[in-house]
């Protein structure tokens, strides 16, 4: 389009077709960008992981004596039998991820890397973790095994009544 | 002055149509021609054609940087001899590296040699970050060359990091573990951000997989370009921040 073009055409637009055409391009490649982004997000998360199942069965409830605490070493996970049922509690430190134990003397949960000490019960007596030890779902199966979820945190009160 | 025959030897060889088809210009005596040579040379191009004489003196710098550097190359001359007996893999990563201190000739030479070479390089990086802070070289015109640094020493660190996971003993498994951690206790990305580092919800064969690919790949190309902007901006800066005294 030449100057004498543009100076008597009527105005139909204020941007020129030149200007049209790079925010067009420009909106193009920002589209482009952003589904490449997340595309490349998607492909980052993996859909199938080789993990180990979050749920296990912790056999018989009879197995547990009333007011015991039992480690279960593979799940990471205390099967904790009250007066009033039974809880299952994560044996994952809430401060940094490592494996407390339980130490019946002391009738504590304790943490070995940094000191954090719970009841049985999982409630944070002292630090430096920030938080108590989550309660797992745990439920009885139809052949009347107990059934812990690890994916899945309960309230400390939903006990499974005994 | 008299020319032996090795300088006339070298001045012939200098002649020749294949040496000035490689370095397309004569014998650099005048400070011209000098200049041209590191500026015509892609591996001295990033160098100060001139310095100063205070900037060479050990006080000045106590050649920190340089130290840093030349670690990083020997580190990465080690690493890729290591990567030879490696393999990324759960359980093999383990064996690889007890082969490599064991079995393999001279290999807990050049383990070691990475091992202590990753420290010294961590305690070089801060020095040299202390040394140039206490000169103030984190004043103008070094603003923008003092957030680079700071860019190299976080790339060195997480280099040290994602190392640390290939031995795959338990030493490692919990550090990547306990590290991974406070990560997820960022709020709101912390989670996603452990879960994209680890390719999971544990450290596991996809952890270890993503951990050697960041340490031997991503990190390496991205402190090397970090490097070359580094070194550039130190002569676009106008030199080394000297003491006011030497100035």
């Amino acid at each position: 389009m030449s100057d004498s073009d543009t100076a008597t055409a009527v105005v139909r637009s204020e941007i020129s077709r030149r200007d049209f055409l790079n925010d067009v391009a420009a909106g193009a490649l920002g589209i482009a960008g952003l589904g490449a982004m997340v595309v490349t997000y998607r492909y980052l998360s993996p859909n199938a992981l080789f993990e180990p199942l979050t749920t296990f069965r912790a056999g018989n409830p009879g197995l547990y004596p009333v007011n015991s605490v039992t480690f279960n070493q593979d799940q990471q996970v205390y099967i904790v039998r009250t007066q009033e049922g039974f809880y299952a509690v994560s044996a994952v430190c809430t401060h940094l991820g490592c494996i407390t134990q339980w130490k019946p003397d002391a009738n504590m949960i304790a943490c070995p890397c940094h000191g954090s000490k719970f009841k049985s019960d999982g409630t944070k007596v002292e630090g430096p973790a920030p938080r108590s030890l989550p309660h797992f779902s745990i439920t009885l199966t139809a052949d009347g095994e107990l059934l812990v979820d690890k994916m899945e945190t309960i309230k400390a009160e939903q006990a499974l009544k005994a | 002055m008299a020319t032996s025959s090795i300088e006339l030897a070298l001045n012939r060889l200098r002649e020749t149509r294949a040496w000035r088809s490689v370095f397309r210009r004569g014998p650099a005596r005048t400070n011209r021609t000098r200049s041209l040579a590191i500026f015509g040379n892609i591996f001295l191009h990033l160098m100060p054609v001139k310095v100063r004489e205070q900037s060479l003196r050990v006080r000045a710098t106590y050649y920190l940087g340089s130290f840093s550097f030349l670690l990083f190359l020997m580190l990465t001359v080690t690493g890729i001899l290591l990567m030879l007996y490696y393999h990324p893999a759960v359980p093999q990563a383990y064996l690889d590296m007890k082969d490599l201190r064991f079995v393999v000739s001279n290999g807990v030479f050049l383990r070691n040699l990475h091992r202590v070479g990753a420290h010294a390089m961590v305690i070089a990086v801060f020095w040299h970050m202390f040394h140039v802070f206490y000169r103030g070289g984190y004043r103008p015109p070094h603003e923008f060359n003092w957030v680079v640094g700071v860019v190299l020493m976080l790339l060195t660190l997480f280099l040290s990091y994602t190392g640390y996971l290939l031995p795959w003993d338990q030493l490692a498994f919990w550090a990547i573990t306990v590290g991974t951690n406070i990560i997820s206790a960022e709020p709101v990305l912390g989670r996603d951000v452990r879960f994209l580092l680890l390719g999971g919800n544990l450290v596991g064969e996809n952890a270890l997989l993503r951990f050697y690919v960041l340490h031997c790949v991503i990190l390496p190309l991205v402190a090397g370009m970090f490097i070359a902007i580094h070194f550039w901006r130190i002569q676009k800066d106008g030199g080394l921040t000297l003491r006011e005294n030497q100035e």
